[in-house]
C-alpha cells in the first residue's frame, strides 16, 4: 500500500500536498479547514515587517482565462501580501501548528532587503514554532515597485544576500521562493543555493494581462477605468513551472538543492509530474480557489491509486525518476522513427488532424469523400499535432518504427543505433558521439 | 419502438410464448442505458463542476460524493471513483442501472437547472463500478474479528446492504432468505432491461467475497425460522424482508386464469432460461400507476403484446412513476389511460375484458363515475401495491409497515429493519442499501459500545 508521508526538508506532513501562500492560507480559520479536508501543510500568507499593514485594492482582484465551457484555465490577481496586522497572524500561526502537529506550517516572509528588517521579524517567527520559512521574492505587482518580491528575486546577489541573513537569524529550513519573471531560473536558484538555502519552490506568479476591456479600453481586472498587470497562476502555468523546475534539477550546481514544485497543480498527476521533475512535495494554490479545499481528496487517492499500480510504497521512490530523462534537444535520438497512427474504430471523423496537417504540417493525413482519415506514411514526420488537435483521447497514436523497416518518407532503413544532433552530417559542427 | 419481427405468432389471440423470435426478444431487452465508453465517460465527467456541498449529494439518499467520484474519472483513477460509491453505497452497481436518476441525483444537478441537461451521474457510476466489478476486486477487508453474530433475514438491498456492512466491522452474519435465490427483488423485479447479463447475481457474488457472511436460503420467517429463536441465538437481528404480500382488486374472477400480479409476471420473466419461453397475451392490460406497473407494461410490449394499456385511477401527476418512465412507456407504444377504474373482469375461464369506470377528482375528493369502458384483455396485470406479509407478537407497525426509529430499530429489543419492509423513505433500492448501511451502523455501535 502507498504511503502519502512526506518528509521535506525534515518537515513532516502527511502527504505532500501543500497550499501555496495565498489567500487560502491568509487565516486561521482558512487553515484549520484545510487541515481537516486534509492538506498535508500551508505555506501561510506572506507576512510584511510589523506596523501599518499594506493594503489591497478595493475593486476586483482577479482576473481570469477560460477553456471550453467555462473552464478556469488561468487566474491573474493584483493581491498583495497580507493585509492583516503581523501579530494577528503569528498568534493564529502559533495556534494552528500547536493543533496540528502532523502537518506542515511553513511562514512565507517579505520584509525590505535590509538586514535590520529580517533581523526583527525572524525571532517572531521562530516564536511561532512554525516548521520553516519561505522566502516571498516573487511578487511581481504592487511589492516589487517597493524594492521587494520580484525585484528582488530578479537579483540573485540579493537573493544570496538575504537568504544569509535568513540563515544566521532562524535555526529552521529556509526555502527561497523564486519568480518565473526572469531570463534563467538557474541563476537565482543557485544563488539561494549558496546563501544556504534548504529548498527552492517555484513558480510565483507570471507577469500577465489576461484580457482588456473594450468599452472602457482598460486592461481587466479594471479599477476604476484602469488596470495593470498581474501575476498569472493556474493549470496554464504548469508547463511553464515545470520547465523551470526541471532546469534547476539538472542543473550540476543544484541538483541536489530540494524543489517544492508550484504552478498549475490541479490534479494528482500534476502532482506526480512535478515530483518526478525533482519536487519532493507540490505546493496548490489556484486549483483551491477554484474548486475548495476538498480539491485535495482526489489529489490523494489518485497519488495513491498510481503509486499502488507502480509498486511505489513511498513517494521518494519516485521523486526525481524523470530528471535523467530531461536533456538537451541535440542529445534526442535522430533514428528514433514514428508515426501517426488513425484508430478507426474511435474516429469521428471530425477532419481537424487532417486541416492540421494539411494546413499547417506535412499533408500526411488523407481524406476521402465519405470522411475516413488516414495518415500516409511516406509523407508523415511524426511531428504529434494530429494526436494534439484530435479531440479523442488515444484516437490518433505515435507508433515507433521497428529497426529494420524502411522509412517510406526517407527511404531509409531505421537504424537500430542511437545517433544525435551532434555527430549528425548536417551539423557543422559534428563531434563524435557525446553523453 | 419494439420491432414486431415477422413471427408466425405476433397475431396469435390469448396467452403464448415467443412472438417474437429469440434474435428480436435479446434486441428488445438490452440494456435501457448502455454503458459508456472511456470517451463518452470523459466528455460527461467533465462536465461536472465540483459543487460545494453538492445538491446532487443531498439528493442521492446513499450520500455518494459523487463530485469526488466524477473529479476522480476524469482524472483517469475510475477505481479511485469506485472506492468513492462503494464507500457509501455497497450496491452502486445496481443503483447505477435502477436509480430512478431523473428524480434523485440528476435532478439536483446544477446542470438540470442551467441546461436542462444534468450531468450523467448514473451512467457515470456504472462506468466506474463496472471497471472494478469487472476485474474482479473487492475494495473492502474485513476488520478484526468481534464474535458478534448477527442474523439478517432478507437477502434484498436492504439485508445485502446491512450484512456487508457488518461483516466489514468484523461481525458474523448470516443471511436468511425464503426464496431459493439471494438478492432480493434486484433478482426478482427490476425490470429485464435494467440489469441485463446476470448482473444481480454476479453483484451478489461479489458482495459477498468480502467474507464473513453466510447465506442460508428456503428460509422463512413465519414459516420455517422463528423471530425469538433469532432473538435469542443472535446478538442482533436485521429484518429486510421487502413486501411480500400483493394487493388484490376485489373483483369477482380475480383467479381467473390470466389474471396475475405484476410482480409474479415479471420474477417469472427474470428467471426464465430464455425470453422466448415467458408467455404473453395479444391484448395486456396492467392496473396500476406505479414503476411496477410500467414495467410490467413496457415488459409486456416489449415481449409481443400487440396491445398493451396501463390504466391509472388517478390523474397522470399523481403517478409514481416519474415523466422519464412514462414516457419510456409510450415511447414502447404502451397506452396509457388515467383516472380510470377497474370495476369488473369479465371471464370465461380466463380473461377476457376488464371494465373501467372513469373517476373524477374534484373539491369533494376522489370519486367514481357511472361512465365506463371496456378493454380487451388475454391478461391483466394488476400493479397496485405491495405489502407487509408478517405478523409478530410486539413489532409494531406503522402504516402498513415495521415501524423503526430513524436508526432502524424497531419496537423489540435487539431488532432492527430496513428497506421496503420498514416505515419511512421511498420504496426504492438505493433507500433500502441506505437504510441496511445505516441499522448496520447502528447495531455496531449499540453492540461495541
Ligand atoms: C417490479 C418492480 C420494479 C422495481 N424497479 C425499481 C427500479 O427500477 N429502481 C428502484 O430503485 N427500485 C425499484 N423497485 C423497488 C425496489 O426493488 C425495492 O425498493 C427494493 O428491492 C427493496 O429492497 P428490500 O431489501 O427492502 O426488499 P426486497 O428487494 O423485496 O427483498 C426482500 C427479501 O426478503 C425475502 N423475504 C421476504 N419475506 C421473507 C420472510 N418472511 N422470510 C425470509 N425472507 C423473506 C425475499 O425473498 C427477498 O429476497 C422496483 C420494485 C418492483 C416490485
Ligand atoms: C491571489 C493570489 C495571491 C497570492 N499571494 C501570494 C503571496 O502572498 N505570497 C506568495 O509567495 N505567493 C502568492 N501567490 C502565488 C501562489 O502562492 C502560487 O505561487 C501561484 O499562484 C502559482 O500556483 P497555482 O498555479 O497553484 O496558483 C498568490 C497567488 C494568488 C492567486
Ligand atoms: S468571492 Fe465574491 S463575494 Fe467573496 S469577497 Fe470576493 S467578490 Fe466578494
Amino acid at each position: 500500500m502507498a504511503n502519502l508521508q512526506s518528509n521535506f526538508l525534515g518537515i513532516k506532513s502527511t502527504n505532500p500536498f501543500w497550499l501555496a501562500s495565498a489567500p487560502p492560507t491568509d487565516k486561521e480559520y482558512n487553515v484549520r479547514r484545510a487541515f481537516e479536508a486534509g492538506w498535508g501543510g500551508v505555506v501561510w500568507k506572506t507576512l510584511g515587517s510589523e506596523g501599518p499593514p499594506v493594503v489591497n485594492v478595493n475593486g476586483p482582484r482577479y482576473g481570469a482565462v477560460y477553456g471550453a465551457d467555462r473552464r478556469l484555465l488561468g487566474l491573474n490577481n493584483i493581491e498583495l501580501i497580507t493585509d492583516r496586522d503581523l501579530y494577528t497572524n503569528l498568534e493564529e500561526i502559533k495556534r494552528v501548528k500547536a493543533d496540528y502537529p502532523d502537518r506542515a506550517v511553513i511562514v512565507s516572509i517579505m520584509v525590505p532587503c535590509e538586514e535590520e528588517a529580517w533581523k526583527a521579524i525572524l525571532p517572531l517567527v521562530e516564536d511561532t514554532g512554525a516548521d520553516g520559512i519561505e522566502l516571498n521574492f516573487g511578487c511581481p505587482h504592487g511589492m516589487s515597485e517597493r524594492g521587494m518580491g520580484a525585484a528582488v528575486g530578479q537579483v540573485p546577489e540579493y537573493i544570496e544576500m538575504v537568504t544569509r541573513w535568513c540563515k544566521q537569524y532562524y535555526s529552521k529550513p529556509v526555502i527561497v521562493k523564486l519568480t518565473p519573471n526572469i531570463t534563467d531560473i538557474r541563476k537565482p536558484a543557485a544563488a539561494a543555493k549558496r546563501g544556504g538555502a534548504d529548498a527552492v519552490s517555484l513558480i510565483n506568479t507570471i507577469n500577465s494581462i489576461t484580457s482588456v476591456n473594450l468599452d472602457s479600453m482598460s486592461p481587466e481586472p479594471s479599477i476604476d477605468g484602469k488596470g495593470t498587470h498581474g501575476g498569472y497562476c493556474g493549470p496554464a502555468v504548469k508547463p511553464i513551472a515545470m520547465s523551470m523546475v526541471s532546469e534547476i534539477a539538472r542543473n550540476p550546481e543544484t541538483a541536489d538543492l530540494p524543489i517544492s514544485g508550484i504552478g498549475g497543480v490541479t490534479t494528482w498527476r500534476d502532482a506526480a509530474e512535478f515530483m518526478a521533475l525533482g519536487c519532493g512535495n507540490v505546493q496548490v494554490c489556484t486549483a483551491a480557489m477554484t474548486y475548495g479545499f476538498k480539491i485535495v481528496q482526489e489529489m490523494i487517492s489518485g497519488l495513491e491509486q498510481w503509486m499502488d499500480e507502480k509498486g511505489y510504497t513511498s513517494i521518494d521512490e519516485f521523486v526525481g525518476m524523470a530528471v535523467p530523462n530531461t536533456t538537451d534537444w541535440q542529445y534526442l535520438n535522430l533514428n528514433y522513427i514514428a508515426k501517426a497512427k488513425i484508430d478507426q474504430d474511435l474516429c469521428i471523423s471530425c477532419g481537424r488532424c487532417f486541416a492540421a496537417c494539411e494546413d499547417t504540417s506535412h499533408q500526411a493525413i488523407s481524406m476521402t469523400p465519405d470522411r475516413k482519415f488516414e495518415v500516409i506514411d511516406a509523407e508523415c514526420v511524426a511531428c504529434n499535432l494530429c494526436v494534439n488537435v484530435c479531440p479523442v483521447e488515444g484516437c490518433i497514436s505515435m507508433e515507433e518504427m521497428d529497426a529494420g523497416k524502411t522509412d517510406p518518407r526517407t527511404g531509409k532503413v531505421v537504424e537500430d543505433q542511437y545517433a544525435n544532433w551532434t555527430t549528425h552530417p548536417n551539423n557543422p559542427a559534428a563531434m563524435e558521439p557525446a553523453e | 419502438m419494439p420491432t414486431t419481427s415477422p413471427s408466425n405468432k405476433v397475431r396469435a389471440d390469448g396467452v403464448v410464448s415467443a412472438r417474437l423470435s429469440s434474435e428480436q426478444l435479446n434486441e428488445n431487452f438490452c440494456d435501457l442505458h448502455a454503458p459508456l465508453s472511456p470517451h463518452e465517460a470523459k466528455v460527461a465527467a467533465d462536465r461536472c463542476y465540483f459543487c460545494h456541498d453538492a445538491p446532487c449529494i443531498t439528493a442521492c439518499p446513499t450520500s455518494i460524493d459523487i463530485p469526488l467520484f466524477i473529479r476522480q474519472i476524469s482524472t483517469g483513477t475510475p477505481e479511485a471513483a469506485a472506492t468513492t460509491i462503494f464507500k457509501q453505497n455497497i450496491l452502486g452497481g445496481m443503483c447505477a442501472r435502477v436509480c430512478p436518476t431523473e428524480t434523485l441525483c440528476e435532478e439536483a444537478c446544477v446542470r438540470e437547472t442551467a441546461e436542462n441537461d444534468p450531468v450523467e451521474i448514473g451512467r457515470l457510476q456504472r462506468f466506474a463500478t463496472d471497471k472494478v466489478m469487472d476485474a474482479g476486486v473487492h475494495p473492502f477487508t474485513r476488520a478484526a474479528s468481534t464474535s458478534k453474530r448477527i442474523a439478517v433475514v432478507g437477502a434484498g438491498p436492504a439485508g445485502l446492504s446491512c450484512a456487508h456492512r457488518l461483516a466489514m466491522k468484523g461481525h458474523d452474519v448470516v443471511i436468511f432468505d425464503g426464496r431459493q435465490k439471494a438478492g432480493g427483488l434486484n433478482e426478482f423485479g427490476i425490470a429485464a432491461y435494467k440489469t441485463v447479463d446476470q448482473f444481480a447475481e454476479r453483484e451478489v457474488e461479489w458482495l459477498l467475497s468480502i467474507g464473513g457472511i453466510t447465506v442460508e436460503l428456503g428460509k422463512r420467517l413465519g414459516e420455517n425460522l422463528e423471530l425469538d429463536e433469532l432473538q435469542s441465538e443472535f446478538d442482533a437481528v436485521f429484518l429486510g424482508i421487502g413486501l411480500a404480500g400483493v394487493n388484490a382488486l376485489g373483483l369477482d374472477n380475480e383467479d381467473a386464469s390470466g389474471s396475475d400480479d405484476a410482480v409474479e409476471f415479471i420474477a417469472a420473466l427474470r428467471q426464465a432460461a430464455h425470453l422466448t419461453n415467458v408467455d404473453i397475451g395479444r391484448n395486456v392490460v396492467v392496473i396500476g400507476g406505479g414503476m411496477t406497473a410500467v414495467d410490467a407494461a413496457v415488459q409486456a410490449k416489449l415481449l409481443g403484446a400487440e396491445h398493451v394499456s396501463l390504466v391509472y385511477r388517478r390523474g397522470v401527476e399523481n403517478m409514481n412513476a416519474s415523466k422519464f418512465e412514462q414516457d419510456l412507456a409510450a415511447q414502447k407504444g404502451v397506452n396509457i389511460i388515467t383516472n380510470a377504474q377497474p370495476v369488473g373482469l369479465i371471464a370465461n375461464g380466463s380473461v377476457q375484458e376488464v371494465e373501467f369506470a372513469y373517476t373524477e377528482t374534484g373539491a369533494d375528493g376522489f370519486k367514481v363515475t357511472d361512465e365506463t369502458f371496456r378493454l380487451k384483455a388475454d391478461q391483466v396485470f394488476k400493479a397496485i401495491g405491495q405489502k407487509l406479509a408478517l405478523n409478530v407478537a410486539g413489532l409494531d407497525i406503522e402504516g402498513g409497515k415495521i415501524a423503526v426509529d430513524e436508526n432502524g430499530l424497531s419496537s423489540l429489543d435487539k431488532v432492527w429493519a430496513g428497506g421496503d419492509c420498514a416505515s419511512g423513505g421511498d420504496d426504492l433500492t438505493v433507500t433500502a442499501v441506505a437504510e441496511g448501511r445505516d441499522a448496520a451502523e447502528d447495531i455496531h455501535a449499540k453492540l461495541m459500545g
